[in-house]
Formats: structure tokens, C-alpha cells, sequence
């Protein structure tokens, strides 16, 4: 019996009026004056001034378990993840072994779920061992205990044209999607930045916007021929957001993502030569940023995807074109929303929430995540303190690694509970451990 | 003066004014019997050379003897010691031997600028070229030469017409050139396959030709970059070398395009018969050789001038 049951008072659900939310036996179970008539021994939060989100939905984490347990772990990265406020988290399949097989695949659930943070739904490998040639066992994945749907070689794009349409039509058995890295392999080789006014006088070899948008057009259009569904990973290019904007007015299955250092982050900072900036794909131009900020706002974008993606200190430690790609993300996610999205009033709390925990779970068929806060879903959720101000500090984060591009930043938020099916991981802003039952705020 | 030389815009007019001037003096120097200054005795100088080049770290040595410093050659080639983590531990450990400036050439561009600012080292950081990001001391002993040839060896180049051709997109000398002659007033055109100027290269200082015998005849000075040849066949940027050198290279016809006055360069190392044909190397008006030698000048001047404003050596 996780807790007993919890009544929060005084949050806002979405933003809207304050209420009071009660939570028992893993669901909430009652709102407004109803959830006031709680049990007298239930745990009581004061609210007053959060807002309440249901438990965000990440469809892009690498938790580099197994493998690369120096850089995270399973149970590492979803403690970041549940800081960050997510309920459930997606774990990309380039781990070593990669993710391509039930076996492997079941590995990473069953870490999940003994970690007991969040969710971990694994993402299966398209092809094997992530090299573009031949498919996964894709249906021994879904009907593994891990229940796979989400599938992707990322880090990798699936560039072979006919290998991409037999896994859009193949996945199709099981209600799956292809989420592809889109990345033409050929334009891009040896790419380290941008391509751009800048990647030219920085003397670094560029990543063309076109070598996205290439295989994002041909992508919408294999889905459209074939029936499939399709999402994009990482949207960078204000051309890529076009291309899918006009895919979805033909009606087509087409889903993308955003992270959130696209959403803030240009390629400016490569100037720095400071590999904390190098990620794939790049930072792009304050254009671009625009363009994907407005994408997100009228749901050409679907989601916000942190690419999570932690490195040892010494793979960034190093000159530029050494270092490794990635950033973290998991534990800034919200707050990095907020100031690009909320505080600029591109999107409400209901628009963040739709596009960080209702939309990623509907693409990941995620079963009980991304529900609506309402009497009788199950209890996972969200409070967000929308007033605090923090500035980020590498060393006081939870994942292992320290890759933040945020780090000295101050950025607008808070995560001060996360409630994973009525048990509160987080709560202060701080963990919660399992066993015993936590401290209340 | 500046702390560091990363690139040819750290240094705004006066400041590569005062560099050229210094070197002029400095020049006189190498016609003495005894070259030695002891300016920079007791100071260390490292030259870390994580690539190969004989000619740049030569200059840059002798530079530093003939100002009286210790120096310490350290050759890091090879991709075991030149990736990662090495580069931080090769500084730590230049630091501990209590570097007063590193002379980095490196692979990697901006490698010198992250030796900069990472706090790994102290002491002053001078590019010696950094993958095809910048070269700022090639670009230096070419506005001396430039100079010495096309404005009677003082001010600055204002108004020289000064053609830039070949392999752009590659080349951290036409980066640095780029530049610094148009900090000093000169005006740049780079002449290249459009395959071969970089992205954006609208936005630099300069102006850009596809067309070489056109370019000539407005040129006072005409400077050939090092074109590799598997930058063709294999890299795709041009059909063959031999295609290259026949839109591209300088030869006796286009060399008679150019005005009497004008005069022809090089970075070396040449590739006869490619970007330049033997003919042109040798011609009385290429001053290729000449270049080498204002090498050690223009070395010893920005030796000098970053050391020296930092008396008794870096706080640490």
C-alpha cells in the first residue's frame, strides 16, 4: 500500500482555480470538496501556489544501462528523471548491447521497475545492433513483458529508404512507430556543428539543415504510402517543421519531438568551443529556434523530448571535435519549458501538458501515463512551483554525468513533488526514498 | 597587448600594427653576427605540436631562441596522445614545467581556444594553426611581406588589392588572411571552385570570384593556397587535379595577367605543378622564400610582445 493516501490542498490543476486533489490505492481518487472529505490519517500537502501537471512523459532518455554505467544508470536516470517530474521515461536502444533483442529489452523494464522512479518503457532497435542493415526481432520486442512500441536506431538514421518502409509497415502488427534520427549519413559526415555562417568562420564542418529535412520528407511521405505511423525525433530546422506541418494537413500519421535546449539554446554558443554546447543534432539558428517554439505552440511539434543523454567528464573535457554529442536534460526539461514556452506565452500549463505528458504517451502507447487529472485516473502527476527561481549547478544534479548546458543558468520552475501511482518520489524538490514512507512537505 | 593570439581578429589595427612594426625591428636583427636578444631569457616557451609541421615549429623555435627563452619542443602526433583527455593532461602537464607560453598546433579546430579558457595553463596561448579554423601568424608574416613589397615596409595596407585562391573552405591561412588584411585595409578576394569556399562566406570581409583570369588583373598580390589532391578524386570538391590546376592553378600565361608590380605567395608546402607550376615558384616576384624568413620575425615580435607585457613571468 504505497503511503495511504495523500491529500493535496490549494494546487492549481493546469494552472486553473485552486482545489484540493486526493490520492489513495494508487489513484486519484477525488477532487474540489469531494478530496476535502479525506481520511483524517491521509498525508496532507500544502499546495498553495503550485500548479498540478500529470506525470510527464519523456520519449527520448538514454539511460546508458547496460554499458555505460560510468556515464548513468537505470536507476540514476529515472531519480533524475523523477526530480525533473516525470512519471515515465522512454530508454533509447544504443546501449551495449543494444536494445534489439526481448532479452536486452526486458533487462532495462525490469531495471525500471526495480528502481521504482518512474516508468521505463525500452525502445527497441530497428535494425540489429543499430546498423542499418537487417530488422530486429521487432515483434519479439512488443511481446515481450516490456511491451515495446516506440522503436528506433537513434543516434543513427534508418537512411536505407526500403529498410525505413519495411519497419513502418512491419510495426504496424503491433500499434508501433518508427521514431527516426533524422540524419542523411553522407551530408553529414564528420559534422560538428551547424551548418552555417558560423560552422565557416569556426573552421568546423557543418551539419546542413537539408540532411534532416531530406529524410524527413521522404520519411512523411514512406508513411503516407505504406499507412504507417511515423515520429520524428528531435525536430531541429524551421524547413523540417514545415515539411511536417504540411504532412499533417494531408491527414497523415506524422508525430514529431522537440528538446529543450533546441527550444532555447542556438549555435552561438559553439563560439565557446565548449564541448558542453556539441549535441546532435546541433544547436541550430535563432531562426530555427523561433520556428520550432511557434511549432510546439500550434501542435505541429507534438511533444517535448529531452534527449537525454549523459557523458562521462572526460568526453567533454576535451577539444571539440573529441568530444562526445549530448546534453542532459531530464532534470531542466520543465523549467527550460516554462521560460520558452509558458513565460512567452506560446503555450499554457494545459498546452505543456498536453505536450509533455498526454501527446508522448499517446505516441509511446504508454498505458496509465499522460491521463487527465480527474477522479478514478491513476495517481501519477506533477507539482510545479511556477515562481522559483533556480540557478543550475552541474555538481547538484542527480545523474551521474555532469553535461548540463545549463549549468550557471538561472531558469525559471521548480519540481517540488512527483507522485509515481500515488507514491510520492519527490517530494520538497527532494527524493523520495521507497521504504519508509517520506517525509512531508 | 593581448593575452592570448587564437586569432587574427584578436588584434585590431593598431595592435597588428605594432606587431609588423615590431618585427621590422626585429628583422634588422638577422643581419647582425650575433642574432641573440636576451629579452626572454628565464621565460619557457612550449612548442606542443600535436600535427606535423617542420616549417612552423622551426620558425617558431628559432623565434623563441633568438629572444634568449627556454624552449621545450613537444611533438604529440599520433591519434593515441592527440584525442581527449591527453590534451588536458598534456597541459596540466606543461603547466606544472611552468609554461610562460604555449605555441599549440593542433588538428582540431579551436583546440588553442579551449587551451585558453579551460584554466588548464597559465601562460599565454599562441595558434599555430588549429584545423581549418585559423593561422594567425602565417597571416602576420604574410601582411609583413605584403608590405614590405606593396606599401614601402610601413603603415598598414590600405587599398592593396590582394587575390586569395584555392582550397578555402580548408584553409585556416585564408581564415586568418582574411582576416587580418582587412583589419589593416587591404581588399581581399578569395577565388575559388564554389565547392571550395564555405558556407556563408558572404558575410566575411571580402569579396568572393569563381573566376581566376578575371581576378588577376585587379591583383597586387596574387597568394596560391596548398591544394591536396585528394581533396579531389575522393573528396568530391573538384573533378581531378588536373581539372583544378587548369581553372585554378598559376601558371606563366596567368602569371602575365597579373599587373608588373604584383608579386606571388605561398604558405608552403607547395605542390608544384597543382596550384602553382615550378615556373611561377622560381619567378623573381614569387616571394615564397622570403615569407619564411619573415616567419621568424613576425614570431619573435608576437613572442615579444605577449611576453613582455606580463613582466617576471605569468602569477600563478
Amino acid at each position: 500500500m504505497p503511503n495511504g493516501s495523500t491529500l493535496i490542498r490549494g494546487v492549481r490543476p493546469l494552472g486553473a482555480k485552486p482545489t484540493d486533489l486526493l490520492l489513495a490505492n494508487g489513484t486519484l481518487v477525488a477532487t474540489g470538496a469531494q478530496a476535502a472529505e479525506a481520511p483524517a490519517d491521509a498525508n496532507v500537502v500544502d499546495a498553495a501556489g503550485l500548479v498540478a501537471l500529470p506525470g510527464l512523459v519523456d520519449l527520448h532518455t538514454h539511460l546508458r544501462e547496460p554499458g555505460r554505467e560510468d556515464a548513468e544508470t537505470v536507476d540514476s536516470g529515472t531519480r533524475a528523471a523523477a526530480l525533473g517530474g516525470f512519471t515515465a521515461v522512454h530508454a533509447m536502444a544504443n546501449t551495449d548491447p543494444v536494445a534489439d533483442t526481448a532479452g536486452v529489452v526486458e533487462q532495462v523494464w525490469r531495471l525500471g521497475r526495480e528502481a521504482g522512479w518512474c516508468d521505463v518503457q525500452p525502445v527497441g532497435a530497428v535494425t540489429i545492433g543499430i546498423a542499418g542493415q537487417r530488422l530486429a526481432e521487432l515483434g519479439a520486442m512488443a511481446d515481450s513483458a516490456a511491451r515495446v512500441r516506440v522503436f528506433s536506431d537513434d543516434g543513427h538514421c534508418v537512411s536505407d529508404a526500403v529498410l525505413m518502409r519495411r519497419a513502418l509497415e512491419y510495426v504496424k502488427a503491433f500499434d508501433g512507430v518508427v521514431a527516426q534520427h533524422a540524419q542523411e549519413p553522407r551530408l553529414t559526415e564528420g559534422a560538428q556543428m551547424n551548418e552555417g555562417e558560423l560552422s565557416g568562420r569556426l573552421g568546423l564542418t557543418g551539419w546542413p539543415a537539408v540532411a534532416e529535412e531530406a529524410i524527413v520528407a521522404r520519411d512523411v511521405l514512406l508513411a503516407a504510402h505504406v499507412g504507417s505511423r511515423l515520429h520524428v525525433c528531435h525536430v531541429s530546422t524551421a524547413g523540417s517543421v514545415e515539411i511536417i506541418r504540411w504532412a499533417k494537413s494531408k491527414g497523415w500519421a506524422v508525430t514529431a519531438e522537440v528538446t529543450p535546449h533546441h527550444l532555447l539554446l542556438t549555435d552561438e554558443l559553439v563560439r565557446t568551443y565548449d564541448p558542453r554546447y556539441k549535441v546532435n543534432p546541433p544547436l541550430r539558428s535563432s531562426s530555427d529556434v523561433e520556428a520550432l517554439g511557434a511549432g510546439l505552440a500550434d501542435g505541429t511539434i507534438d511533444a517535448v523530448a529531452t534527449d537525454h543523454a549523459p557523458h562521462p567528464v572526460e568526453d567533454k573535457e576535451c577539444e571539440w571535435s573529441a568530444a562526445a554529442m549530448g546534453m542532459l536534460g531530464l532534470e531542466t526539461a520543465l523549467s527550460v519549458v516554462q521560460q520558452t514556452m509558458v513565460d512567452t506565452g506560446l503555450l499554457d500549463w494545459a498546452g505543456v501538458a498536453d505536450r509533455m505528458s498526454t501527446r508522448p504517451a499517446v505516441i509511446g502507447r504508454v498505458p496509465g501515463q499522460g491521463r487527465p487529472l480527474a477522479a478514478g485516473e491513476p495517481a501519477n502527476l506533477v507539482l510545479v512551483d511556477p515562481d522559483a527561481q533556480r540557478t543550475v549547478r552541474a555538481d547538484r544534479l542527480s545523474s551521474l554525468s555532469r553535461n548540463t548546458p545549463y549549468a550557471g543558468r538561472e531558469l525559471p520552475g521548480h519540481v517540488i513533488a512527483t507522485f509515481l501511482r500515488g507514491r510520492a518520489t519527490v517530494l520538497a524538490g527532494a527524493l523520495v526514498q521507497p521504504e519508509p514512507a517520506g517525509v512531508l512537505r | 597587448m593581448i593575452r592570448h593570439l587564437l586569432s587574427a581578429a584578436d588584434l585590431d589595427h593598431p595592435q597588428a600594427l605594432r606587431v609588423l612594426d615590431t618585427a621590422a625591428e626585429l628583422l634588422a636583427l638577422a643581419d647582425r653576427p650575433i642574432k641573440k636578444l636576451p629579452t626572454l631569457r628565464g621565460r619557457t616557451v612550449v612548442n606542443l605540436f600535436f600535427e606535423d609541421s617542420t616549417r612552423t615549429r622551426i620558425s617558431f623555435e628559432a623565434a623563441a631562441k633568438r629572444l634568449s627563452a627556454d624552449v621545450i619542443t613537444f611533438s604529440a602526433k599520433g591519434s593515441s596522445v592527440s584525442k581527449g583527455e591527453s590534451l588536458k593532461d598534456t597541459a596540466l602537464t606543461l603547466q606544472a614545467l611552468g609554461a610562460d607560453a604555449v605555441i599549440v598546433r593542433h588538428q582540431s579546430s579551436g583546440a588553442p581556444h579551449r587551451l585558453a579558457t579551460s584554466g588548464w595553463v597559465d601562460g599565454s596561448v599562441i595558434n599555430a594553426g588549429d584545423g581549418t579554423h585559423e593561422h594567425p601568424t602565417q597571416a602576420l608574416l604574410d601582411a609583413f611581406t605584403l608590405r614590405r613589397h606593396l606599401a614601402g615596409g610601413t603603415g598598414d595596407l590600405d587599398g592593396c588589392r590582394v587575390t586569395i585562391v584555392g582550397d578555402v573552405l580548408h584553409s585556416r591561412v585564408a581564415r586568418s588572411n582574411a582576416l587580418l588584411l582587412s583589419t589593416l585595409g587591404a581588399e581581399v578576394t578569395l577565388v575559388a571552385p564554389p565547392t571550395l569556399l564555405p558556407v556563408g562566406v558572404q558575410t566575411w570581409p571580402v569579396a568572393t570570384s569563381y573566376d581566376l583570369d578575371g581576378s588577376l588583373p585587379k591583383s597586387d598580390a596574387v597568394m596560391m593556397l596548398r591544394v591536396q589532391r585528394e581533396r579531389g578524386a575522393a573528396g568530391g570538391f573538384f573533378p581531378s587535379p588536373r581539372e583544378y590546376s587548369r581553372r585554378y592553378g598559376i601558371d606563366a600565361r596567368r602569371m602575365a595577367l597579373l599587373p608588373e608590380h604584383a608579386i606571388v605567395m605561398h604558405p608552403g608546402p607547395m605542390n608544384r605543378g597543382v596550384e602553382i607550376t615550378a615556373e611561377v615558384a622560381d619567378h623573381p616576384r614569387s616571394v615564397i622564400v622570403e615569407q619564411v624568413a619573415n616567419g621568424v620575425a613576425v614570431r619573435m615580435a608576437v613572442l615579444y610582445l605577449l611576453l613582455s607585457g606580463s613582466e617576471g613571468g605569468q602569477d600563478r
